[in-house]
């Protein structure tokens, strides 16, 4: 149910935007208006987020660890698993962040007749994940040739990278292909792993089909129906530059795209997708294991009622006289 | 064993389908065997917590305050702003389901609101409904759920089905860690007066008498004096066991089960032996009695009131520092908590060894060290005589409980000491020890008769890998280091893998401690012929 509902919305978006584009009456709406909101509403809203998250307290010490503690200097210490300075929180973050190293881990439990429990290999969740993270990242990056002018030579560098396989004209271009794979394989993982699919929410087959939407419709302007480079750099400059334009002739097809991409702009403080900045504020990964070794202090302390020696003292007073133990007051 | 054990083949009916229509219904059926009874009003009101009164799980009415609603969206709200782990984890999870198949609750009953993901949905759905914009706009849509009485009735089921083991937030992309998100839950149901009794009655006796079985000070020194007898009967050797000794060098805190229960008792022996044989000037307290903490398993608050006992005695005891046994949430409280709750400790001294001089830099701030930390440095140091042979009759394999090994990472000292004191030490398979250690499904207040065919479900997958060694090693002990593992491993390995005992690493330290002046020793601390010797006999 919420897989149709969101893939027709989002197909719906995509025939608004195609429709508006091939029109040309809505173009200063989709080529203008939309992709500020969505930027601001983006910067503003992911901003937000983040700082509520920075500013809200850490009371408690609450490291999860992954290997053995610094304890005894002849025991082999897990220094990057279970890091005890900053030096190695950062790197066990940079390997969270870059490399997903706790979906490494990932393994596959069955359960077979005996009972017997058997834990397998579980890879492909990891590796889509982290091919897609990082396509998504190398095209963004390829994107800025359409907002800077002369185009830097890193990003030229870089397309010739993806680009390596030198087939086709236009370029085939690597993370073109596996932003694909790697999206319709979450997808379908979504669909098929039955205890995934109970999980998904409208939501995540919502972010699932825009970013599909987005890629895809990337993929058709580039390889399949070729629209204006010229204009659409025209339009992209126009932006940064503060100075809109939306010159006739840029083809619906870039619209859709535009559209979408504002729209996931505009979705993404609102949604799941701000965990690209939580990550970095999770407290069972980001703090060193030493709180034994420096006092962690709780902003938010107050005092308790506790039940103190000297009322224990009194109340048990005669069966300690009588147990031979020592008293404060006799 | 009051309840009967339910049958194997039902138990073992394991497949991981899931319902056709959704789990957005929050109707839980109460089923014996599957939920703690309710706290008794007797100990919600000693403790001056809410709501004290007569209910239990099955009743229709669980006669909660009428503005129940209003002081659970208040209370989300608190812990809203106050902790940032809650707000974060009820914002970035992805939904990727990684943590799916690594709870043992979940492998073990099949009940998807047993997948982390889906019991922390429980409460982000709620939160989504009234505490974010597209939750309070697009309700269902945007994942949000009404908060109605049966929700709430889900949460008490469900997360008291949760150990609070972490062990999903091992496979975690983000660390989302769903002990965090059940120890917030739990505090919000125990604002409307929902909670447990096997959880609020050991708090309310601990608050009391210093500890969580409610032995008062007469009993405890009973029970330590019974264990000096013991071991003087086994060794020859009277050993002194000092309580509430002013003056003395270290206080040393156990879990209050180390006294009263068996296969703990062993252990108690095991540390006894120890500390005589290296001379330490040491004491117990009979009002720091209880080291581990069951307030951990209901709220920050009752986690920092019966901790506090345990600083104030030091301090009024004098000692330079303290020493804790084997527990495992006990550890948890002393390692990440304690020093921000009752600390500083400045009035201790950074803890040194009396015997080899080593300093324990990593507990420079708490002051507080781990008996196996202590006792490896001991053994590496050579201090200690040992003879491995006399554990010979046990081939044995080591559970790490779940607070020392995600909370701490107290992996290699209990393996350095087994390594050293028995011949025949076996792992059990990597994806089921260390980090990813599973739960022995007993622990966070669960471990109670009532619940047993929850806990058989969660301890599944520790005893198949148990299985595995006991079939092709021929382990027959498991030892642990945690006060709740050896409370309830037991029942659980009698009814998945017969033949496999527990026991504590410092039973096998005793057992193999060759003790100076000891008179010729026959039998283990359990009173087991000693295996050489036994050959001896047969020859």
């Amino acid at each position: 149910m919420s897989v149709f509902s969101s893939l027709i919305l989002v197909l719906v978006f995509a025939a608004l935007a195609y429709a508006g584009g091939l029109a040309g009456s809505s173009r200063w709406f989709m080529g203008v208006i939309l992709p500020y909101t969505a930027i601001l509403v983006f910067l503003g809203g992911l901003s937000y987020r983040v700082l509520r998250w920075a500013k809200s307290p850490v009371p408690f010490h609450i490291p999860t660890t992954c290997g053995q503690q610094k304890s005894l200097p002849w025991l082999k210490w897990s220094w990057l698993e279970n890091p005890q300075s900053k030096g190695g929180v950062l790197l066990r973050m940079a390997l969270e962040v870059l490399l997903f190293r706790s979906l490494f881990r990932n393994s596959r439990a069955q359960f077979l007749d005996g009972p017997r429990l058997r834990y397998g290999e579980e890879k492909f969740l990891w590796l889509s994940a982290l091919a897609f993270h990082w396509s998504l990242l190398i095209i963004l990056i390829r994107h800025l040739r359409f907002f800077v002018s002369p185009v830097p030579r890193f990003v030229m560098g870089l397309e010739a990278v993806d680009g390596f396989f030198q087939v086709s004209a236009p370029q085939l271009l690597v993370t073109d292909v596996v932003i694909l794979a790697a999206l319709l394989f979450l997808l379908q993982r979504r669909l098929r792993n039955p205890q995934v699919r109970y999980i998904s929410l409208f939501t995540d087959y919502f972010a699932l089909f825009l970013l599909l939407g987005i890629a895809f419709s990337g993929v058709l302007m580039r390889y399949f129906f070729r629209v204006d480079l010229e204009r659409v750099k025209e339009v992209a400059l126009g932006l940064v530059t503060f100075s809109p334009t939306v010159p006739a002739g840029v083809g619906p097809l870039f619209f859709v795209h535009l559209t979408l991409v504002s729209l996931l702009l505009i979705y993404f403080p609102f949604s799941k997708l701000v965990h690209m900045g939580g990550i970095f504020l999770s407290p069972t990964r980001n703090l060193a294991n030493d709180s034994r070794v420096k006092r962690h202090v709780n902003p938010w302390d107050y005092p308790v009622k506790v039940h103190t020696y000297a009322e224990w003292e009194e109340e048990f007073h005669d069966k300690i006289k009588a147990a031979g133990l020592p008293l404060e007051r006799e | 064993m009051s309840e009967a054990l339910p049958k194997h083949e039902e138990l073992v009916q394991i497949r991981y389908d899931v319902p056709r229509n959704g789990w957005r219904s929050a109707h839980v059926d109460f089923r014996k065997g599957t939920y703690s009874y309710s706290a008794a009003p007797k100990n919600v009101q000693y403790l001056g917590m809410a709501n004290p009164r007569h209910w239990r799980p099955t009743d229709k009415d669980w006669k909660l305050p009428p503005d129940w609603k209003q002081i659970i969206l208040r209370g989300m709200k608190e812990r809203l702003e106050k902790f940032r782990s809650f707000r974060l984890f009820m914002d970035i999870c992805v939904r990727c389901g990684a943590c799916a198949d690594k709870c043992h609750f979940y492998l073990g009953s099949a009940d998807p609101k047993n997948m982390p993901v889906l019991r922390a949905e429980l409460v982000r759905s709620v939160y989504r409904r009234y505490f974010t914009a597209s939750g309070r706009l697009f309700r269902g849509l945007a994942g949000g759920r009404e908060l109605t009485e049966d929700v709430l009735k889900e949460w008490f089921y469900y997360f008291y089905q949760c150990t609070e083991c972490r062990r999903c937030s091992v496979f975690c992309p983000f660390g989302i860690d769903t002990a965090e998100v059940t120890m917030i839950v739990r505090e919000l149901l125990n604002l409307v007066g929902v909670n447990t009794n096997w959880v609020l009655e050991p708090a309310a006796n601990c608050f009391r008498t210093g500890n969580h079985l409610g032995v008062q000070p007469h009993g405890f020194k009973d029970s330590i004096d019974f264990a000096v007898d013991e071991l003087e009967e086994l060794t020859g050797i009277r050993v002194e066991a000092p309580i509430n000794k002013k003056g003395a060098e270290i206080l040393f805190v156990v879990p209050s089960a180390d006294y009263f229960a068996t296969p703990h008792y062993y252990t108690l022996l095991g540390y006894l032996a120890l500390f005589h044989e290296i001379g330490l000037d040491y004491t117990f307290s009979a009002y720091a009695s209880e080291g581990g903490n069951f307030g951990l398993f209901n709220s920050h608050e009752l986690m920092k009131r019966l901790n506090n006992k345990i600083y104030a005695e030091a301090k009024r005891l004098g000692v330079k520092w303290i020493l804790g046994g084997e527990c495992g949430h006990m550890w948890r409280v002393l390692h990440q908590y304690m020093d921000t709750m009752n600390g500083p400790a400045d009035f201790l001294e950074e803890p040194v060894s009396p015997v080899t001089g080593t300093r324990f830099e990593n507990a420079r701030s708490t002051k507080m060290v781990h008996i196996c930390e202590l006792t490896a440095d001991l053994i590496h140091n050579g201090k200690l005589k040992l003879d491995p042979s006399h554990n010979d009759h046990w081939r044995v394999t080591f559970h790490d409980s779940c607070n020392p090994a995600r909370g701490m990472g107290l992996l290699e000292e209990p393996r350095y000491i087994l390594r050293n004191v028995v011949n025949h030490f076996f792992e059990m398979p990597e994806n089921t020890i260390r980090e990813q250690t599973f739960c022995c499904g007993s622990g966070a207040g669960l471990g109670t008769d009532e619940n047993i065919e929850m806990r058989l479900r969660g301890g599944l997958p520790r005893a198949n890998a148990v299985k595995y060694v006991r079939d092709k090693h021929g382990v027959n002990l498991l030892t642990c280091i945690c006060a709740i593992d050896k409370a309830t491993l037991p029942t659980l390995l009698e009814y998945w893998t017969p033949g496999v005992e527990v026991g504590g690493v410092h039973e096998l330290v005793a057992n193999a401690l060759v003790m100076k002046g000891e008179k010729d020793r026959t039998t283990d601390l359990r009173g087991e012929p000693f295996p050489a010797k036994e050959a001896a006999v047969h020859a």
